[in-house]
């Protein structure tokens, strides 16, 4: 019992060490790569960015815009208590972008795109290609984890302004065609009571969930043993331990901006 | 005359190495040279540490204990940007090919060639067809490694591995899964490279014919140990009897292959 639980305490820190190990590696190869002329290459950031992003559109739209729906009927069911529907406008907004956008985003993406990194590079892992590439000098670091880690870094948070605005489109369906708010009037409010600070608030949000996304996918994928059943458990393993970092680096980033009164 | 004077120095040098996996002993204190130039064959049983060899060369596994010199650097020491320097005069032809799948055969050649010359998209260009009519390729340029065959897998294999023009080539069963015609032309094309080139020739095989076609120098390994580097035609006359039951593919012998399943050697009548 105690040995078992010893181990799983070293084997917790030695994960730790490598993911802080992959980032400082990654920001490395990014910041002094390219004065080294070994800069990550153009076109291999640019298929991830159509993979990370573009490709992600569909899954991120219908996952909020039906959020949004939601979103609107549960508040409105509360508010119509209190005779204040017309403020679902509002609310709808300000959680979509301070909350549920980036975090339903960032998740929807960790499945899809997380997933993918580790199954990928898993394979190439165990089928000897990244052995191949270290072989030929090339790092696999710099020329695999670098495109997906900047290619995920700036498609999320793009990611999740189209989450937050195709989320806001469903409560402006159920406003305006259930609780029959005037359309001009929904418009309204919804901006009325949106700062600024809730939309940086999320696109922060978004940008720490894109790092997380990217380094347990590219961890876990370089990572991997075994066979076909090593590739399997890398990217069960890559989607959990994503989905409960998201949620914890979005408890903290909460309640920074919470307790700071940001 | 060059390659006389050349051919006395060790390019490759191991002493005392051995390796381990989850506490055996997988390399066992092994040691020998290679020579600039020459053509080195490991032949041994499968499962005897011929792959393992290899990446201990290549500096992909570092030897618990010993040292492996190539080109007078303990590549088992060095990391990071010196061991790429030295890397990069490495070729090596995988067991699997290991061709990255996402790429296609002419990315996969001009891989090293992008990432570790200037030379302009032309050049890359002509260089790539070189090389893949060496190895009879030419016109699956645009395939993807998923629509080729295994065989022609390997042939790509080893045009990447020779793209960069290497010193050293390490090939791990370069003639395996092809057939004769094809084995023999690869088998005189590694003979070409190491004569013409004086390229430091590698090869690991079982292919009996090729060790007797290629090689300088044949190493036996068995069970991690070497058991004799001797010359092909000493090979023949050889009074080693692990050598001379390898050589002639008996099933009984000092290498025993029914080892621990007491009783199914009786099975098969032998
Ligand atoms: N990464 C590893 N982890 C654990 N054991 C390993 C590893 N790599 C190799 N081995 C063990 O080392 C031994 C030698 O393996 P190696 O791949 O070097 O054999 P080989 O001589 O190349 O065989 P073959 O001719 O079949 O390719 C095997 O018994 C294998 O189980
Ligand atoms: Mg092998």
């Amino acid at each position: 019992m105690i040995t078992i639980l010893g181990k799983t305490i070293i084997n917790f820190i030695k994960n730790i060490s490598g993911v802080i190990k992959l980032l400082v590696d990654i920001l490395y190869w990014l910041i002094i790569g390219p004065f080294k002329g070994k800069a990550a290459q153009r076109q291999g950031i640019f298929n991830q960015m159509i993979f990370t992003g573009l490709r992600s559109m569909p899954i991120v739209f219908f996952v909020t815009i039906f959020t949004g729906v939601v979103l609107a009927m549960q508040s409105a069911y509360q508010l119509q208590k209190m005779g204040a529907v017309l403020y679902v406008a509002s609310l709808v907004a300000v959680s979509l972008c301070r909350e549920l956008g980036p975090v339903l985003t960032a998740l929807v993406v960790a499945g899809r795109v997380g997933s993918a990194f580790a199954a990928e590079l898993g394979t190439m892992k165990v089928s000897e290609q990244i052995e191949a590439l270290e072989t030929m000098a090339i790092n696999p670091v710099r020329f695999l984890a670098v495109p997906r880690f900047i290619a995920l870094f700036f498609m999320l948070p793009c990611l999740t302004i189209l989450g937050n605005l195709s989320g806001m489109v469903g409560g402006y369906l159920v406003g305006v065609y259930s609780l029959n708010i005037n359309p001009d009037l929904y418009i309204q409010t919804t901006f009325k009571y949106l700062e600024i600070k809730d939309i940086y608030t999320g696109i922060t949000k978004s940008f720490v969930f894109a790092v997380i996304i990217a380094l347990i996918g590219c961890f876990e994928g370089l990572n991997t043993k075994g066979g076909a059943e090593g590739v399997g458990r890398a990217t069960t393993r890559s989607v959990v331990i994503s989905f409960i970092l998201i949620i914890l680096a979005d408890c903290i980033i909460t309640s920074i901006f919470y307790f700071s009164k940001l | 005359m060059i390659k006389k004077d050349s051919k006395d120095e060790p390019i490759i040098s191991l002493k005392n190495v051995s390796k381990y996996f989850h506490g055996n002993k997988i390399i066992d204190n092994v040691s020998f040279d290679i020579l600039h130039g020459e053509t080195f064959v490991i032949m041994g049983c499968s499962g005897s540490g011929k792959s393992t060899l290899l990446r201990l060369m290549t500096g992909i596994l570092k030897p618990e204990e010993g040292s492996i010199f190539v080109k007078g650097k303990d590549i088992s020491k060095i990391r990071g940007e010196e061991l790429d320097e030295v890397r990069k005069t490495f070729g090596m032809l995988f067991q699997y090919s290991a061709l990255l799948d996402s790429l296609t055969v002419e990315d996969n050649v001009s891989l090293p060639l992008k990432e570790h010359t200037r030379l302009a998209q032309e050049i890359i260009d002509i260089i790539i067809k070189m090389k893949l009519s060496l190895v009879g390729l030419r016109g699956y340029e645009k395939h993807y490694p998923s629509q080729i065959s295994g065989g022609m897998r390997k042939r790509v294999g080893l045009a990447r591995a020779i793209a960069l023009d290497p010193n050293i080539v390490f090939y791990d069963e370069p003639t395996s899964g092809l057939d004769p015609v094809v084995g023999g032309v690869i088998d005189k094309l590694i003979k070409e490279l190491s004569e013409k080139l004086l390229i430091t020739s590698v090869v690991i095989t079982h292919d009996m014919q090729s060790v007797f076609n290629i090689a300088d120098r044949v190493a036996m390994v068995h069970k991690g140990r070497i058991i004799d580097v001797t010359t092909p035609d000493e090979l023949r006359s050889s009074q080693n009897p692990y050598i001379q039951q390898f050589i002639n593919g008996r099933p009984l012998g000092p290498i025993d292959f029914f080892k621990e399943d007491i009783g199914i050697g009786e099975i098969f009548g032998l």
